[in-house]
């Protein structure tokens, strides 16, 4: 037995304190990701997923319930830098160069200049940016600064990989190209990923679960496991993909599993409290 | 906003300031001779001129004096102005009792202070001088940093707490660099006024080495032209000073100019 990567266990979030404004983004969420899966978070604006994820990476705290990183609770994770997180803006420090943003991680952890520089060159390598490492993050593209940021997560070679619409400032054909490059990514470097997104055909892809959530409060609602094998240049136009999408979709609009008719945007009884 | 598209000064944009410069110069010496103003009224730019060559040794070393004062101050004050806004950055305490005294300060008639300063210390100190241009720098540089360090993106802020950074480590890789735009532009709006507060010190006394004081006894000695020769002086100086500061800047920012298109 293994432990898992992230475990959930009755965690809700308030935001507020205490009165009748209080928003509460997640609601009795219990999860498990297995370490070595890739796990995508999906659901409508406002359903917390992105505060869930923040609540795995110790950015926030839960309200009520606890959250395990292999093993450790989420603070002492993120002491010990068990995870490397990505946001959807890639998040670069201007005034340094593509291999010094690389670094930053490195440098603040103490480890020696030599060291970092090997291991940044090492991974701008693996995220086919090579050429680029004096370069300025201005100089760089939307799709180039984002496989540096992604570079960046991976610098302390983390168990677990946490990204937050990493690719959602990306045109289409980039973002593919991505989504492509980080499961080779991800496959060759044996990394954990708990991944959010809105977009149903990039969760399909790239996951072997994807937890879909509802909103007001933030529940899962239903969990699909994607069993597509290896993924290759016709995966995206497969039979099974396309089940997958449907799966997820019947998920997202709240269909037998959800248990509600209708989970709506305006629930009877939350009239009077907007 | 800042976005030049390259260093180099090209000659479209030389010319109009030399040439409204010349126009400027020639139209002065054309109104001072056609109607026969005296010279302490207005001498014309040309009597200047030869008083500027007649004194070059005495007006160089004159402008080295202020000009020492004024860096001094200049970077005394800065100095202090960023470690306060450091301060005022990293406590909100510190932020509620400086900024205001800032303020303050700022608001008082500083060069006033320059003739109490020459007694507070000996008149042959150049203390007074510096103490002077510190306190005028002080305020621009500590305003526009404290509010560059309190810009800080927030998802850099996330990450830097996804390393378990320590405030310092915040402070230091990103508050830092990020507010250094903001220090510059401090630095450039206090760098003219610095040198002002340098010459203008000197007018009331204590020691008779730098820019303003050879003004004052030029025009007590009915020297009109060479007091303007030394007024002259004195607004190359505040300029070189700009021109310094806004040098400065591109060299300590070289990701700025590397934004083009």
């Amino acid at each position: 037995m293994t432990v898992p990567a992230v475990e959930i266990t009755g965690v809700s979030k308030v935001f507020g304190t205490g009165g009748s404004g209080d928003v509460h983004a997640l609601d009795g969420i219990d999860l498990v990701v297995e370490a070595g899966q890739f796990v995508s978070l999906i659901g409508p604006s406002g359903c917390g997923k992105s505060t869930l994820l923040r609540l795995i990476a110790d950015l926030l705290e839960p309200t009520t319930g606890d959250i395990s990183v292999y093993g450790k609770p989420a603070r002492a994770a993120r002491r010990d830098q068990d995870y490397g997180i990505a946001f959807q803006a890639a998040g670069l420090l201007e005034w340094r160069t593509v291999v010094g943003n690389i670094e930053l991680p490195l440098e603040l952890h103490g480890i020696s200049k030599r060291d970092r520089r090997a291991r940044a060159l090492e991974l701008l390598e693996l995220v086919g940016l090579p050429d680029f490492a004096s370069h300025r993050p201005s100089q760089l593209s939307g799709g180039m600064q984002q496989r540096v940021a992604i570079a960046r997560a991976l610098a302390e070679k983390p168990p677990l990989l946490l990204m937050d619409e990493p690719f959602g400032a990306l045109d289409e054909m980039t973002r593919e190209r991505m989504q492509a490059e980080l499961v080779r990514i991800c496959t060759e470097t044996q990394t954990t990923v708990v991944f959010v997104t809105h977009s149903i055909p990039e969760a399909v892809y790239l996951s072997d679960r994807v937890v879909v959530m509802s909103a007001r409060p933030g529940r899962i609602s239903r969990i699909v496991d994607v069993e597509l094998g290896p993924r290759v240049e016709g995966t995206r136009e497969s039979t099974a993909f396309f089940a997958k999408i449907t799966e997820v979709r019947a998920g997202l609009r709240g269909g037998p599993r959800a248990g509600q008719v209708a989970v709506g945007e305006h629930p009877i009884g939350v009239v009077d409290s907007r | 906003m800042n976005r030049r598209s390259g260093s180099r000064p090209d000659l479209s944009h030389v010319l109009p300031p030399i040439v409204a410069g010349v126009g400027f110069l020639l139209l002065w010496q054309g109104f001072v001779v056609a109607r026969k103003i005296q010279p302490y009224v207005l001498p014309k730019p040309t009597a200047i001129w030869d008083q500027l060559t007649a004194n070059a040794a005495g007006i160089l070393q004159a402008a080295k004096a202020s000009g020492t004062n004024a860096l001094v101050g200049l970077l005394v004050g800065s100095i202090l102005a960023i470690a306060a806004a450091i301060l005022a950055a990293r406590s909100r305490l510190a932020d509620e009792l400086l900024t205001p005294v800032a303020a303050a300060v700022n608001a008082m008639p500083i060069i006033a202070l320059a003739p109490l300063f020459n007694t507070m210390f000996s008149s042959t100190s150049a203390v007074p001088r510096r103490l002077v241009v510190s306190v005028v720098v002080f305020f621009p540089v500590f305003v526009n940093t404290a509010r560059g360090l309190r810009q800080i993106d927030p998802v850099h802020q996330e990450l830097l707490q996804s390393y378990a950074a320590t405030p310092w480590q915040l402070t230091r890789t990103v508050r830092l660099p990020g507010a250094l735009p903001f220090v510059f532009t401090g630095l450039r709006l206090a760098s003219s006024p610095a040198a002002i507060a340098a010459v203008v010190s000197e007018y009331f006394g204590g020691l008779q080495t730098g820019l303003g004081s050879r003004i004052t006894s030029a025009a007590s000695n009915t020297a009109y032209p060479r007091a303007w020769a030394y007024v002259v002086a004195a607004c190359a100086l505040g300029l070189s000073f700009y021109l310094i500061a806004l040098l400065l800047e591109r060299i300590a920012m070289p990701w700025r100019v590397h934004r083009t298109s």
